[in-house]
């Protein structure tokens, strides 16, 4: 197998834990692994995104246009702005909680979110929109929409990981007092 | 030996322990700064490590402690090198007796950095030699021989991974900690015909360095780090040469096809040229696939120039490849295609119908109390006629709108002196020159000291959050912390600038926005060079308290909260203000700006 994942979404979000994650778990199925991350000034709440390469047969940390299997999108707008990275029949995941930068308040590019949500409908077959604003007011946290979007995206059949090799990288990898929100994050449809 | 996943440059510093380093140097800088901190996360007891001030600071230390017998490493970016070429320029022809190796992170984009350039040709020019990884575990295997080859030269060697090597994860067999190779140094045995620079001793050594680079290019030439694959076969007439994280790009644009003759240079310095003409037998033309600089192809002309091939090198200086920028896996498969004659699998596919998509360049924090800083200058200076001179740090991000005050940036320290020369032009402009704690003392304190002493007039805006925020909260002097988990007196700013001689120091907390305005307005209108500290911590290692909240019936949305402050946290939603409490620290900020005193509650940190 060859997974070629793209996470994508806003600086401080949680998309290098969620990238670690599946290293995590990839490694545990005995899976070659490499991953990228963005590290630096774009944490501050600038785009960021961790290409993540899980099986045999890779060299580049880095996925090309047109090559990755799977896009976990933290951010509608991230989602539209990676989309040229998918395969064609490739999955999207997607949380529809739009972050408005302040850009979009004071006079920059709109940000308007039916439109993106309809493009990202029309464009993708395989998409799987994630209700954050649900997740978190049912498990009682935003903090861990990185796992919820995970348990989503291996329920959608697009990851070669499931839920169990997903719990096993939680497990090791989540502080213990952030442990049980985050197991029911994973299993939250 | 066990298996690791880890980070190009927790690699690096993993190889540097296993290597034996005793003593670790460095300046945080995006990509570098994750390899000192690996080392002092893991190092041993007898390992000295730092955050230096700046990186010339760095390289002395080390040069120091190998001048001792140690092993010792620099930690750097690209840029940090300018700043710590003085030394190394002068240690190229001393040479060290410990092995000591500079890590020198380049930043092809540049994605967090002012310049493109590639520490290779940096090499070339102060005749140091350059390992340039191409993956995680070649970089731990590489910072392990660089140590072995600098120790039995004699000489400082770089070692260059760029972002993508730095930044990627792969996981990769490391030596257990137990293995790791101890030295006992013999410490520094007095000779001064050897350690004291003149000018005839430099004369004896560039001799010297020309000889050995002459034969360690046939070393190199013989290294596993610049090989020629597929072995050479007569049929082949074209080839491939690249480097570093290309080296990736073009095996994945090759991906399951029988390929054409390639040679990978991992030591670009001294170049490896018997291999170089391995290569190039039998071949009309080889495409060079390199990031920023053309180094190779330079030095692939060079030598069918002086063996008088004719092999038809193509790359940046032909216009095959991007003169400048990062690479990526499409820019180098399509290079390659061209060059190989293929259709182009791109064309015509592109989508027209893309919705327009907000931009999202990094902004200040939610309670970052450098907006707060800045608005109370902005405030205080009304329609006054003023240059902004901004610095290296998170407040460069002082420049977006709404708040709109860097109207200069240069390099580490610059924004004071650049003050001082537009005050020598402008005498009427009131000069403001803004620095974060750790750049004032990476290099703003000489700054103020010549502005001072040479009868300028400006202030000095010190942003202090005590800590140095932008590369990830490293401590530096003015923290009372150091990396060897020691707690102790901090350098005191405000000490440092009346020792200079400065009248007026005036500390004051940005958050407090009319007393800030007021000492402002006040400090501005004092003669001379005048400092004004705006002291409070940085809002993502302090707990947020209450946060603060609109109040819908009083707000008249009149939005000046959110076109004055441009607060990540601030909303506009059916026309009135809201704040998302998610990211709100309370820092009061908008409360103190609101005209009606809608918004309230916020507890400041």
């Amino acid at each position: 197998m060859r997974d070629d994942i793209i996470l994508c979404g806003v600086g401080g979000q949680g998309t290098v834990l969620a990238s670690k994650l599946l290293a995590a778990a990839a490694m545990e199925r005995g899976l070659p692994v490499k991953t990228a991350e963005t590290i630096g000034m774009a944490q501050r709440g600038g785009s960021v995104f961790s290409h993540v390469r899980l099986g045999e047969g890779s060299s580049s940390p880095l996925i090309g246009k047109g090559r990755a299997d799977l896009i976990i999108a933290f951010e509608p707008a991230e989602a539209v702005r990676q989309l040229g990275y998918l395969r064609n029949g490739g999955t999207v995941v997607v949380s529809q909680g739009a972050i408005v930068p302040v850009s979009a308040t004071i006079g920059g590019p709109a940000y308007d979110l039916d439109a993106i949500m309809g493009y990202l409908r029309a464009r993708v077959s395989n998409l799987v929109v994630v209700d954050a604003a649900a997740a978190a007011s049912e498990l009682g946290s935003a903090k861990c929409l990185n796992v919820v979007l995970l348990g989503a995206a291996s329920r959608s059949g697009a990851l070669s990981l499931g839920e169990d090799d997903l719990e096993v990288a939680v497990r090791r990898l989540v502080p213990e007092r952030f442990l049980e929100l985050n197991l029911r994050a994973l299993r939250f449809a | 030996m066990h298996k690791e996943f880890l980070m190009g440059n927790e690699a690096i510093a993993l190889g540097a322990l296993a290597a034996g380093v005793s003593v670790v140097a460095g300046y945080p800088g995006t990509p570098s700064t994750e390899v000192l901190e690996t080392v002092a996360r893991n190092k041993t007891d007898d390992v000295y490590v730092e955050w230096s001030i700046n990186e010339k600071a760095a390289m002395e230390v080390a040069a120091g402690a190998a001048y001792a017998g140690a092993r010792s490493m620099v930690t750097c970016k690209q840029v940090g090198l300018n700043v710590a070429s003085d030394p190394l320029m002068s240690l190229a022809y001393i040479g060290v007796k410990g092995g000591m190796v500079v890590v020198v992170a380049d930043d092809p984009g540049p994605i967090s950095s002012q310049t493109e350039q590639d520490t290779r040709t940096f090499s070339q020019f102060c005749k140091v030699p350059v390992f340039d990884p191409s993956s995680v575990g070649e970089a731990y295997a590489m910072v392990q021989d660089a140590f072995e080859l600098s120790e039995r030269l004699g000489t400082p060697v770089i070692l260059r991974p760029t972002t993508r090597v730095d930044h990627g994860y792969e996981a990769i067999e490391v030596e257990d900690k137990d293995a790791w190779k101890r030295t006992a140094p013999e410490g520094f045995v007095k000779d001064s015909s050897h350690w004291v620079i003149f000018p005839r001793l430099s004369t004896a050594n560039h001799a010297k360095i020309e000889r050995r680079n002459a034969s360690l290019a046939d070393e190199f030439s013989r290294s596993v780090y610049n090989c020629v694959f597929p072995e050479s076969s007569a049929s082949e007439r074209v080839g491939i040469a690249t480097h570093g994280i290309s080296f990736t790009y073009v095996m994945d644009s090759l991906d399951g096809q029988s390929h054409p003759r390639l040679l990978k240079v991992g030591t670009p310095f001294p170049f490896p040229e018997r291999r170089a003409l391995e290569f190039l037998q039998g071949l009309d033309e080889v495409l060079c696939v390199e990031e920023l600089d053309p180094v190779i192809e330079r030095a692939l002309i060079a030598v069918c120039g002086k063996h008088g091939l004719s092999v038809r090198i193509r790359g940046k200086l032909t216009g095959d490849v991007a003169p400048s920028g990062e690479n990526t896996v499409e820019s180098v498969g399509l290079a390659i295609d061209r060059f190989l004659g293929r259709p182009d699998p791109r064309d015509g596919n592109q989508p027209t119908d893309v919705p327009q998509l907000p931009v999202r360049p990094p902004v200040l924090c939610a309670g970052c109390p450098h907006r707060a800083s800045f608005y109370a200058v902005k405030r205080a200076m009304g329609r006054r006629k003023t240059i902004y001179c901004g610095d290296i740090g998170c407040y460069t991000l002082g420049n977006a709108q709404p708040l709109d005050m860097v109207d200069t940036c240069l390099c580490m320290g610059a924004g004071i002196t650049i003050a001082q020369g537009i005050y020598h032009v402008e005498p009427d402009t009131a000069c403001f020159a803004f620095v974060g704690d750790s750049t004032f003392f990476a290099s703003g304190i000489t700054g103020v000291v010549n502005a001072y002493y040479n009868q300028a007039n400006l202030t000095v805006c010190v942003l202090d959050n005590s800590t140095t925020a932008m590369t990830g909260h490293q401590p530096h002097p003015g923290t009372g912390r150091t990396m060897m988990g020691q707690v102790l007196d901090a350098v005191s700013i405000e000490a440092v600038l009346r020792a200079i001689g400065l009248k007026t120091v005036e500390t004051v907390n940005p958050l407090d926005l009319e007393q800030a305005v007021c000492t402002v307005r006040r400090v501005a209108d004092e003669p001379g060079v005048k400092a004004i500290i705006f002291k409070s911590p940085c809002v993502v290692l302090a707990r947020p308290q209450a946060t603060s909240k609109v109040d819908a019936s009083a707000c008249v949305g009149c939005l000046r909260c959110v076109r004055e402050l441009g607060c990540p946290a601030l909303f506009v939603r059916d026309g009135k203000a809201v704040i998302d409490a998610n990211q709100c620290t309370g820092c009061t900020l908008c409360e103190q700006v609101c005209p009606t005193g809608a918004i309230s509650g916020g507890e400041r940190i």
